[in-house]
């Protein structure tokens, strides 16, 4: 369970972004996860109701786009996605494939403000 | 109000990422091999590393270890025992170890002096995955009581290791091991890796796996 961390490192990230945008507020914030990531959604988004409780992430969604494992396969000169987590094989030829080129993500991809109106 | 998009691309784990760089020159400047050890709780990283350290001493080899547990400094004195530098990080609660504290817990150490630093996780098989420490290799340990199938079940950690270790090998036709099932599974999700037979207690492996170390240790 190291969700909360993890939702506390985007706490501060995003409120570090936010210092360019005073008075606005935040409306969704988006993440690209990988599938091999080792965190798990459910958990993401119980902590974070409560890590962002009385900051300006309050009230904001957190959308988490999940992206499957690439590999690249030699054998077949492409990225290819495996079947599933428990076998890292080409889903054409069967070979084992080593070289991950997707699937261990953990960024922040974009946030969404309402930005306050400049005073005139 | 205005609504606006506005794109970080950034990684969550950024500053763990960065620090985890700085420390990896560091050690390669110091010319330390470091190792990162994780397994479940119970898998036996603390007695295989004891073996380790004090082979590693009685061949001359200078080996030091930071050891990573929630609470209490007992694998730190157990680990002490090989007459090694042994310092205890106690996370209070944080299922894994990150790379500021890995930085704070070396302060004082002349990492130039050693040939080895070993850095034991806390044991889980989930969180540690996801912080880099700066080490070099990641070593995967499962236990031959632990189930072979839990390769598959935690392919997160194992697809991230760069060596693998089974322990208790003196018991596992006791506890009914299935080696081949095990050898297998830990190649199908990190396929082609170089996997350790070993028991602490009764030396097995540890010729295989100190010849390994002593080829990984970069050159002076």
């Amino acid at each position: 369970m190291h969700e909360l961390s993890i939702v506390s490192s985007i706490v501060d990230s995003v409120t570090e972004t936010l210092a360019s945008y005073p008075g606005a507020r935040v409306k969704e914030v988006r993440l690209r996860v990988g599938a091999l990531a080792s965190v798990i959604e459910d958990s993401l988004q119980f902590c974070y109701g409560i890590a962002t409780e009385g900051t300006p992430l309050e009230c904001s969604v957190l959308v988490v786009k999940i992206l499957p494992v690439r590999m690249h396969c030699d054998k077949c000169a492409q990225n290819v996605e495996i079947a599933s987590l428990q076998s890292f094989r080409c889903p054409h030829c069967d070979e084992p494939v080593m070289d991950m080129r997707q699937g261990r993500e953990l960024e922040i991809d974009s946030i969404e403000i309402d930005e306050a109106e400049k005073s005139v | 109000m205005s609504t606006r998009i506005v794109e970080l691309r950034q990684g969550i784990l950024k500053k763990n990422d960065e620090l985890a760089r700085g420390l990896r020159s560091q050690f390669e400047v110091a010319g330390v091999l470091v190792l990162n050890l994780v397994s479940s709780p119970g898998t036996g990283k603390t007695e295989f590393l004891q073996r380790t350290l004090r082979e590693l001493r009685n061949s001359g080899a200078r080996a030091a270890a930071l050891v990573g547990d929630l609470e209490t400094d007992n694998d730190a004195r157990r680990l002490a025992a090989s007459g090694a530098p042994v310092r205890q990080i106690n996370t209070h609660g944080i299922c894994h170890l990150e790379a500021e504290m890995v930085s704070k817990h070396l302060e004082g150490w002349n990492l130039a002096g050693l040939d080895y630093l070993f850095i034991e996780n806390v044991g889980n098989l989930v969180c540690p995955s996801s912080y880099d420490l700066g080490e070099k290799i990641r070593v995967a340990l499962l236990s031959v009581t632990e189930g072979e199938d839990k390769p598959l079940k935690y392919p997160t950690l194992y697809n991230s290791a760069d060596v693998a270790v089974i322990t208790k090998m003196d018991i596992a036709e006791a506890v009914g091991f299935e080696r081949t099932a095990a050898l297998k599974n830990i190649n199908e999700i990190r396929p082609g890796i170089r996997i350790f037979e070993t028991s602490a207690k009764m030396g097995t492996g540890m010729a295989e796996w100190l010849a390994y170390l002593a080829q990984a240790r970069p050159s002076r």
